[in-house]
């Protein structure tokens, strides 16, 4: 069975675009077949953390409108091969993405992959709707700030009012991913908690993502963190985070306080 | 440990933050809520008047105003000057 998952937040510039492209490659880098769908048109990104963005020929709405076929469009990983890219058209009007031409083609890719994975675009605008509105599951990613989490909030409230299933009285799986998470702030009671956070938006957690150089490093080579440098925290976190969409019950890992030499010698009271 | 922390104690932030959203949210969630009973109330009178009279759909307004003690429900419909009834109406109830 193929899922659809739309990565959201309402607010931009808190990593869905980077969420998407390290859980995709990370379904993927576990055998799934994953194509990522980049809903914002004209601001397109997504090909450009992927590293493909020299690679797009058509794009999503070339397909919606029948210049191309979707197989023309899709664009393979050239290091992960079960990973595909829908880019977004950098040049068209938004509004040119319909619903029937999203629908057909949404369609159309859930016969082809186990995963279609939307990056929406930030705002709640047309682009953002149609992103969300055929997803079986969501992923709301949320830095630990109060102007994302309140606009998680209302991207909450959307995913729970104005999609597919929500019209026909069922529910969106809605999880929640925290990203750009720093555990010294937190602890230092300078960020918000992770349990905070989950008190006041109330859906269940999918992961961590503590903040990491290597973030910016991946997006810098063009390759999804995951794939750049899987060791690292952040990348173990999406790991964590795609194995628990498949459906493992795994415990969420809480990012470590780094310590310093003083740090540790003194306990973590000094900072 | 007391002594230190005496002289590295600032006044966290993070509390401040739950607390402000916490307030915020109540009120939005109430809101958001209302609009949506606004909305539905606005198109299920207008579908019913719409039966028997032409009307201009932005001439109904709907407005609900929810105070400490007493909620009101503010209808507010414009009737054209010489309205015309939609054939059939009458015959059809």
């Amino acid at each position: 069975m193929s899922k659809v998952l739309v990565v959201t937040s309402g607010k931009g510039g808190v990593g869905k675009t980077t969420s998407t492209a390290a859980l995709g490659a990370a379904l993927a880098q576990g055998g799934k077949k994953v194509v990522v769908v980049d809903f914002d048109v004209g601001l397109r990104n997504l090909d450009l953390i992927l590293g493909a963005e020299r690679r797009v020929v058509f794009d999503l709405i070339n397909v919606i409108q029948g210049d191309a076929k979707l197989s023309q469009a899709l664009i393979r990983d050239k290091r992960i091969e079960n990973l595909s890219l829908l880019p977004a058209s950098q040049t068209r009007d938004k509004d040119a993405l319909t619903d029937e031409g999203v629908a057909k083609v949404i369609a159309e890719l859930k016969e082809k992959f186990d995963w279609v994975i939307c990056d929406s675009p930030a705002g709640i605008e047309k682009g953002a709707m149609l992103a969300m509105y055929h997803a079986d599951m969501a992923v709301v990613v949320t830095n630990p700030e109060v102007s994302s989490v309140r606009d998680s909030d209302r991207i909450i409230g959307m995913l729970d009012s104005k999609t597919a299933k929500s019209e026909k009285g069922e529910r969106v799986e809605k999880h929640l991913l925290i990203t750009r998470y720093d555990p010294a702030r937190a602890a230092r009671g300078e960020m918000l908690k992770v349990d905070d956070v989950l008190e006041i938006l109330s859906i269940p957690l999918l992961g961590i993502v503590p903040e990491s150089e290597e973030v910016l490093k991946a997006s810098n080579v063009g390759a999804p963190v995951t794939l750049n440098n899987p060791a690292n925290a952040a990348s173990r976190a999406y790991f964590e985070a795609a194995r628990r969409l498949s459906g493992e019950d795994l415990p969420v890992t809480m990012p470590m306080e780094k310590q310093g030499f003083i740090a540790k010698l003194f306990g973590r009271r000094v900072a | 440990m007391s002594l230190f922390s005496f002289f590295t104690r600032r006044a966290t932030t993070a509390p401040v933050a739950r607390d402000r959203l916490q307030i915020l949210l109540a009120h939005e969630r109430a809101a958001n809520g209302r609009s949506d009973l606004a909305a539905i109330l606005q198109e299920e009178i207008l579908a019913v008047i719409a039966k028997h009279i032409e009307i201009d759909r932005d001439k109904v307004q709907v407005k609900l105003d929810r105070g400490a003690a007493v909620s009101t429900l503010e209808i507010d419909i414009e009737m054209p000057a010489q309205f015309k009834k939609i054939a059939g109406a009458a015959a059809r109830n």
